[in-house]
């Protein structure tokens, strides 16, 4: 797996948690959701949406399926692999381990 | 996404429109929340490069580039349909030509018999000085011998007693329905050490080498019991007649086990001690292969089995009589040794191993040939693409992405030609072994298509590949763009590498032709030597009785044939000349000791010389009164060899116990071989009883074998004791000596003109090239004044240079190469002017016809028209 760095590997774990809790969404629901729960406070770039999903979804974390919106368009609706929610949890536990030592650093130094 | 399905991802053509469609989507969302399209088109970025991305992670993208390349490569063969299918012709032909070439040398030395050990199976054979003084080898062996060596060596190797395969009549039922078949007496104990199963029935096994004549039991191969019994499993308990037993038959063997003689496919395994001479001393009528134990080292082994093949041999030659001292201590002498025998061991091996070997060497260098025209073709087209290449290097294509392009291509060209190739190898690897070995009698060898020649053609078309592809694809990757644009590459360097390929070409193609001249030679001369006899209209039927019966019989049936229709003349012989067969010993003249050189017989009737047309010098043939008393017609080498050329008539030699008084002197005539010197030869009359001999009948008629069928009739129709086993003509024997010399001589011929061929046209590719990049300066040199022959003459320098240099490469390879096929010679001066010179005025000729077109256009080009163009 290629080395992501912090903010790829936060895009990553956004959009898997986004994932684990409302399955199926398609790419635009994904950055609209991630938008709303962080009252607009994270933006996902939309350029680099598309290569991380795909990247995941060759990972085999998560895997996509095409559907048709009400709209009557097709679009492509991920959801989370098992793979997916155990790296999930990896990224969450590693997530914790780097907020906690920053907030460390912040308050003793 | 697994590894597969990037791959199918490759071939996918929708990839890109299923991303694009997502993205669309992603638009198309956001223009419905109300943003505003332009405004999400340009947050989005760039969708081309996103898309990109994308794909190279869904697909492999070095097995997408080479998809890319691999559709390119083939359209741009397809838009030069001539020359592609020129070069995939050449090529094919030269690959299939390798490819069937590596099948015979596999099959026939390489493959490992389908047995367990084969790795540690060897042969034993004997290194001496032989009874005419020169040195020679022989694998033959008493059994009595072979049975001490084996005891001596047992606890490291298994030794095993193997008859060389022969042709032997068997009749099932009555006695006039013989069949031929191939025998080997073999050890029984060779079935379970080689660890083979029988496909029905039980194999032989140790418990039948017990006792000589006890164990009358036969194998049938898997090959023959579907060829004659059609897999029918009710041939066991099925007997047969072979000679005065009855064979029972108890099993058939694993279908890929043909024998040990490679060459031959074994009918019928019977045990050694059915064999007549399994308990004497002095027969020597079987090879003896060694199975080492794993882990067991060959020295000591081949030490010990020295030791007590030497002291059973001293102990032997106590009884040799007739015999000079030198050449007992020869035959004491000699060195046993151990030749790995993985592959089997046979005669067919021993002859052809060269000549396979000097056939695969001129494939290889007509595959090389080839290869060079290939290269010259694609340097050609790179020089044509320069542009194109530069483009490539302006818009940002990698150096390793021209290579790969340019391989590319090449491979398409290789692989293509070798599936020709593939079916031609299918189909010459047969022809050739169909033509081992004399119509009536030919070689089996199994020649199966499997992983060893799907990877040799596979390795081939690579290194092919390579070598005619990787040349001109580093020349088109080094392309540098800015003066390619300009259209002033340096024209110079691509035509060196050209000419140095055209110098290579014409080295091997003068190997080529050199080594076909001197084979096509030997074949001439060994077909048109001197014969002592006359061969043409003469019939030969080997005759057999149950027993050995009276020679009056015999004379009966000579006197019923003289009747007969379209007969001439009729005689008995031991055997026809020309046969394997040999009968020899040491002569001494008038009462002196035995001479050191061998002589040898052959039994002949009365009017033998008259049927067979040898000439006699002097004195006369038998009359009736000179069979009893022992006369002797001999050859002109043996007066040479024993009277000192003087006149023997009335001489006296004996042979052994056997005394004779020379009658008569005959032309010198070849007796079991063409090729071998005319051996010292003494016509004797027959024992008083016998049981199979020869008659030879001279017939009126052209075709003698149209009487056969009346003659095999008639036999026994005079004598119910007789019939007749073989019926041969004396020419087919003749053909049957120059098997070998006619495979290679035609074999030879083919691929010379073949590799002329090749190389004509490469020269003819390079000249048209040359003259094609400079018309310009040929336009301006005639627009200054030039004479015609002044261009012609530059034109051709460079290259006719190359061809001296290349012949004279190629003249250097030959007169090196010579002593390699030495052997494979007969009567040819190989370093002589005579067979030097011709390959050489036609390989001149041949680049003199190939530069006559380019030199045409390169005098017709107008001055104005060529400086106007471009």
């Amino acid at each position: 797996m290629p080395k992501t760095d912090s903010l790829q590997g936060s895009l990553d774990l956004l959009v898997l948690k986004i994932l684990s809790r409302r399955p199926r969404l398609h790419g635009y629901a994904i950055m609209t959701a991630i938008q709303e729960i962080s009252e607009e406070i994270l933006r996902v770039e939309e350029g680099s949406l598309y290569p991380a999903l795909h990247r995941m979804e060759e990972a085999g974390w998560i895997r996509a399926e095409w559907v048709i919106k009400e709209s009557g368009r097709r679009a492509r609706a991920y959801e989370l692999t098992t793979a997916g929610r155990k790296q999930l949890s990896a990224e969450e536990v590693r997530w914790q381990a780097v907020t906690s030592a920053v907030g460390r650093v912040l308050r003793m130094a | 996404m697994s590894i597969l399905s990037r791959i199918t991802n490759v071939f996918r053509r929708d990839v890109s429109r299923d991303i694009d469609e997502e993205f669309e989507g992603h638009i198309a969302d956001a223009i419905e929340h109300g943003r505003d399209p332009a405004e999400a088109r340009r947050a989005f970025g760039s969708p081309l490069q996103l898309r990109e991305q994308s794909r190279d992670l869904r697909l492999l993208p070095w097995l997408d580039s080479l998809r890319a390349d691999a559709v390119f490569g083939m359209r741009q063969l397809l838009k030069r349909k001539v020359t592609s299918l020129a070069a995939i012709l050449s090529l094919g032909l030269a690959i299939g030509a390798c490819t069937a070439a590596f099948r015979l040398i596999d099959a026939l030395l390489l493959r490992p018999l389908p047995v367990a050990g084969a790795s540690r199976l060897y042969m034993l054979y004997r290194q001496g000085i032989g009874f005419d003084g020169k040195p020679q080898t022989f694998d033959g062996w008493a059994y009595p011998s072979f049975e001490l060596m084996r005891a001596a060596v047992k606890d490291q190797a298994d030794l095993l007693a193997v008859s060389y395969a022969e042709q032997v009549d068997v009749t099932y039922r009555s006695d006039q329905e013989m069949e031929k078949v191939y025998l080997q007496y073999v050890s029984g104990r060779m079935f379970p050490d080689f660890e083979l199963r029988p496909a029905l029935g039980r194999l032989l096994s140790e418990r039948d080498d017990i006792s000589p004549g006890a164990h009358p039991y036969a194998v049938l191969s898997y090959d023959y019991w579907a060829r004659r019994f059609d897999r029918n499993p009710n041939v066991l308990g099925q007997t047969f007649h072979m000679g005065e037993r009855i064979y029972q038959i108890v099993g058939v063997g694993p279908a890929a086990f043909t024998g040990t003689e490679t060459g031959t496919v074994t009918d019928v395994f019977v045990p050694t001690m059915m064999h007549p001479g399994a308990i004497r001393n002095d027969q020597t009528w079987h090879r003896s292969l060694a199975l080492l134990k794993p882990g067991v080292a060959v020295e000591p082994v081949r030490a010990n089995l020295h030791a007590t093949s030497r002291a059973f041999e001293l102990d032997r030659a106590k009884g040799f009589t007739g015999m000079t001292k030198q050449s007992i201590e020869h035959f004491i002498d000699q060195t046993l040794m151990l030749a790995p025998a993985a592959s089997g061991a046979s005669g067919i091996q021993q002859e052809f191993r060269r000549s396979l070997i000097a056939l695969g060497v001129l494939v290889a260098l007509v595959l090389l040939i080839a290869c060079a025209n290939v290269a010259n073709l694609m340097t050609a087209q790179a020089a044509a693409r320069a542009r194109e290449m530069a483009l490539r290097v302006a818009i940002g294509a990698g150096r390793w992405r021209l290579v790969q392009l340019v391989l590319v291509e090449s491979a398409w060209l290789a692989f293509l030609a070798a599936s020709l190739g593939g079916i031609f190898a299918w189909w010459a690897a047969p022809f050739v072994v169909g033509r081992i070995n004399p119509p009536d009698n030919p070689a089996r060898l199994p020649l199966p298509a499997d992983f060893r020649v799907l990877a040799f053609g596979l390795a081939l078309t690579l290194a092919v590949t390579f070598l005619f592809g990787l040349a001109p694809a580093l020349r088109a990757s080094a392309v540098r763009p800015a003066s390619a644009l300009k259209g002033g590459s340096d024209p110079h360097a691509r035509r060196r590498l050209m000419h140095a390929l055209v110098g290579v070409q014409v080295a091997f193609c003068f190997l080529v032709i050199f080594i076909a001249g001197l084979f096509a030679a030997t074949f001439d001369r060994l077909s048109h030597r001197e014969f002592g006899f006359a061969p043409d209209r003469v019939l030969t039927l080997d005759t057999v009785a149950q027993h050995a019966q009276p020679s009056v019989f015999w004379d009966q049936v000579t006197d019923h044939l003289r009747t007969v229709p379209g007969v001439e003349s009729v005689a008995l012989a031991g055997w026809p000349l020309l046969t394997p067969n040999g009968w020899n010993g040491f002569v001494s003249v008038n009462g002196a000791p035995p001479g050191p050189v061998l002589a040898y017989f052959l039994s002949v009737s009365p009017g033998w010389v008259e049927a067979m047309r040898t000439p006699l010098i002097e004195g006369a043939d038998f009359r009736p009164a000179d069979t009893a008393s022992g006369g002797a017609i001999v050859n002109e080498t043996f007066v040479r060899q024993y009277f000192n050329g003087a006149s023997p008539l009335g001489q006296a030699f004996a042979k052994g116990r056997s005394r004779y008084h020379v009658i008569g002197v005959a032309r010198d005539a070849p007796y079991r071989s063409l090729r071998e010197p005319i051996l010292p030869v003494a016509y004797v009359p027959f024992p008083t009883a016998i049981r199979t001999a020869t008659f030879i009948v001279r017939t009126s008629s052209a075709n003698p074998l149209a009487l056969a069928s009346t003659l095999r009739q008639e036999i026994p129709r005079a004598r119910p004791e007789f019939r007749v086993s073989n019926i041969r003509t004396q020419a087919d024997l003749v053909r049957a000596q120059t098997v070998r010399e006619r495979l290679l001589a035609m074999l030879a011929l083919f691929f010379a003109a073949v590799a002329l061929l090749l190389a004509t046209i490469g020269l003819y590719g390079v000249l048209d090239y040359s003259v094609l990049q400079r018309r310009r300066e040929i336009g301006i040199r005639m627009a200054i004044g030039a004479q015609a022959s002044d261009i012609a003459r530059r034109i051709t320098r460079e290259v006719f240079a190359m061809v001296m240099v290349g012949a004279i490469a190629g003249l250097a390879l030959g007169l090196a190469s010579v002593r390699y096929i030495e052997t494979l010679l007969y009567r040819v001066n190989a370093t002589g002017p005579a067979m030097l010179l011709p390959p050489l005025l036609v390989i001149l000729a041949a680049a003199f016809l190939a530069a006559l077109p380019a030199v045409f256009r390169a005098v017709r080009i107008d001055p104005v028209a060529s400086l106007r163009a471009d």
